[in-house]
């Protein structure tokens, strides 16, 4: 939420940047004999006829290469036909799936996102296999291909700063991937109000709504990590390849050397309830780390409201409670630590590429 | 205020590690004039110029570039100066045009303006009949042309060149380098121009730094510069003359001898020594006296055939000085 505060916060910026302009540099534009319109003419002004902000034009610029490009046309479908499939499966077996008495009954709509019968992943689970896949291959060639294609130098001797570029391909790439999810998301409402024809709650709207940002907001992470890949390696080959090499190695090796690390201290069954659950937690933390279970963790508790913690919790914990869902809020509060985790991530990886590139030397080729 | 000096490079070093590629460089380019760093590969041409746009970051020394130091305040280096890397690149799915837009609207100009800038600036550099071809069919020459006008839409007051005649056919080199120079005088424009190439050098420049080993070996025009080299006879005056009068020149030079030539010119004043060398005569002189010796051998009687002043190319220039370099090293 913070973040989309933030990018909103950014635009805004941008945009009285750009009304502006015409003080600001001023002088300049007068020496050069640019046109300079006073802000509150702007609107009669025409269309080509306006002064952009060299970031929007760097922004417009990378938005209609991602959208032009065959390898976002690829993503696209590919996404797009995993989410018809799973709401598909979702759709044939939502029959089944309803039993009285269910605490999350009440929460029909939102089953449309989890459930599954076994051949087909859900929808949800889909986004977290893809979403990596989507980051990595919209990041892994941004500062190198350029690099390679003696772009870099020619672009960086305009009259902008350096942190522009990694900000407009950061940014183009996150909202291309944003309102893919956001229309995806959609989609499935819409098919899913037609086909059940039991129209969502507000509150049932309002997690949805959460789990796409949380979708994006983990999606960000893996493109921040493979733009600081492509600051870092020269050839996209080698970028591409160590941001799937994360990629795998979270999703399939970590969960093993985690077992194997907490194996051996796996307390007896006779053991006290404290060590089981110093255990638990150790495992816990360690398995953490990894941001497809903080993503995993945050996307079960939105969708599945009758999740009430993450943790283990002990037998006196559950004494007396009522099995029933949690309101959005207490669910969102579950959360926020695993969201928390995910943006310190992303943001660790742009510092890291923002620090690297800002004093680094510019050649060609 | 105007600053007599555009560009200004104050004991400039750059090193990488042990090594240093730009060895405490002192340069002064004025308004207007189109300067050329000459030296070979890996003398820290390139590395100078990235320093003067602020690509990056001089180890010690400064650089002041319309009185603006370009780490501190790039973007008012980077609207002046436009730069044309070494092996200039475009984005190839994108029409030539639309390659100039984006530049030009980078460099705040509106849409529309960017565009009638654009398509005067591709007729201006001929590249009027591909305005809608994507740059990935564009050849290296028309790249390099496509890189100039980039280099233009943003009206600079300094064009930086990084070997921008590197991969283009002798008719494409003569057609740029027109352009540069037309450039140059007509919008007073600065041109700083790198190359390896001495005889565009030659063709272009009105001052020349002589770059070796990330040192400035010397600077200054290219008469200025043979002077300081060949300082003991910086003249050669190579003439052919024959005798008697213009129908039996079907021999030249036959019959007339060194002796003969001597008393020829009698005592003019600086002739050093008097060579011939396959019927032609070779004077040193000290200063520039050629009409002299003209008028000498006219009024002698003899036939003047050919008369030409040599003057040390940057060939010479060149070679004498990397001799020098390496002797030093």
């Amino acid at each position: 939420m913070i973040f989309t505060i933030a990018i909103l916060r950014e635009v805004k910026v941008m945009n009285n940047l750009n009304n502006n302009n015409g003080s600001v540099s001023g002088n300049r534009e007068q020496k050069k004999k640019f046109a300079v319109f006073p802000s509150t003419k702007a609107k009669r002004i025409r269309k080509d006829e306006r002064i952009l902000h060299p970031f929007r034009v760097m922004l417009r610029k990378e938005i209609s290469d991602h959208v032009r490009s065959w390898r976002f046309i690829i993503l696209v479908s590919i996404v797009a036909l995993t989410c018809f499939g799973s709401l598909y499966t979702a759709l044939t077996n939502i029959g089944t799936a309803i039993k009285p008495g269910n605490p999350e009954g009440s929460f029909f709509f939102l089953r449309l996102f989890t459930i599954s019968d076994g051949t087909m992943p859900s929808y949800f689970v889909f986004i977290s296999f893809l979403g990596p896949l989507l980051g990595i291959s919209l990041g892994f060639d941004a500062i190198n291909s350029d690099q390679n294609r003696g772009i870099l130098s020619r672009i960086l001797s305009q009259p902008i700063h350096r942190d522009y570029l990694l900000n407009a391909k950061f940014l183009a790439a996150l909202i291309v991937i944003g309102l893919m999810f956001i229309v995806l998301g959609f989609l499935v409402i819409g098919f899913g109000l037609i086909t059940i024809g039991i129209p969502p709650t507000a509150e049932e709207f309002m997690r949805i709504v959460s789990f796409i940002i949380l979708s994006i907001i983990y999606v960000a992470f893996w493109l921040n990590l493979s733009i600081l890949f492509s600051v870092q390696f020269r050839q996209p080959a080698t970028s591409a390849l160590s941001g799937i090499a994360v990629w795998l190695f979270f999703s399939v090796f970590y969960g093993m050397i985690v077992t194997l690390i907490t194996r051996p201290l796996a307390p007896s069954e006779l053991a006290s309830q404290q060590q089981i659950i110093g255990y638990e937690g150790l495992r816990l933390t360690l398995m953490r780390f990894m941001p497809n279970e903080l993503f995993s963790e945050a996307t079960t508790t939105l969708l599945m409201p009758s999740v009430r913690s993450l943790g283990p919790l002990t037998m006196e914990q559950l004494y007396g409670t009522i099995p029933g869902p949690l309101p959005l809020g207490q669910s969102l509060l579950i959360v926020w630590p695993q969201v928390t985790g995910l943006l310190a991530a992303t943001i660790l990886c742009f510092v890291i590429s923002y620090v690297s590139f800002m004093r680094r030397e510019i050649r060609s080729r | 205020m105007v600053a007599e000096n555009i560009i200004e490079l104050t004991d400039l070093t750059k090193r990488y590690g042990s090594f240093t590629a730009v060895n405490q460089l002192n340069l002064a380019i004025g308004t207007g004039e189109i300067f050329g760093l000459l030296g070979p590969n890996g003398a820290g041409k390139s590395t100078t110029i990235l320093m003067i746009l602020g690509l990056t970051e001089p180890s010690s020394g400064s650089v002041k570039v319309c009185g603006y130091n370009p780490s501190s305040e790039p973007l008012e280096v980077k609207s002046r100066a436009g730069y044309l890397p070494e092996d200039v690149g475009f984005y190839l799915n994108r029409t030539g045009l639309d390659n100039l837009v984006f530049t030009g609207r980078l460099n705040m100009l509106s849409e529309k303006k960017a565009e009638e800038k654009a398509k005067e600036l591709l007729v201006r550099v001929g590249l009027e009949n591909e305005v809608d071809k994507k740059t990935g069919k564009y050849s290296r020459g028309m790249l390099q042309r496509l890189g100039l006008a980039d280099v233009l839409i943003k009206q600079p007051e300094i064009i930086i060149l990084d070997e921008p005649t590197l991969g283009i056919d002798p008719r494409g080199v003569r057609e740029f380098l027109k352009l540069i120079v037309e450039l140059s005088r007509e919008e007073g424009i600065t041109v700083l121009f790198s190359s390896h190439d001495l005889h565009q050098v030659q063709q272009v420049c009105d001052r020349v730094g002589l770059f070796v080993g990330g040192k400035l070996l010397a600077e200054g025009d290219i008469q200025s510069l043979s002077k300081k080299l060949f300082s003991n006879s910086p003249y050669t005056i190579e003439l052919e003359v024959s005798a008697g009068t213009r129908s039996d020149s079907d021999n030249p030079g036959n019959g007339i001898s060194i002796e003969q030539m001597n008393k020829m010119l009698g005592n003019l004043e600086g002739v050093l020594a008097v060579n011939k060398i396959n019927e032609r005569f070779q004077i040193e002189c000290s200063h520039d006296i050629t009409s002299a010796i003209a008028r000498k051998v006219i009024e002698s009687g003899a036939g003047l055939e050919y008369l030409t002043r040599k003057e040390y190319g940057l060939n010479d220039i060149y070679y004498r000085y990397f001799e020098g370099g390496e002797g030093h090293e």
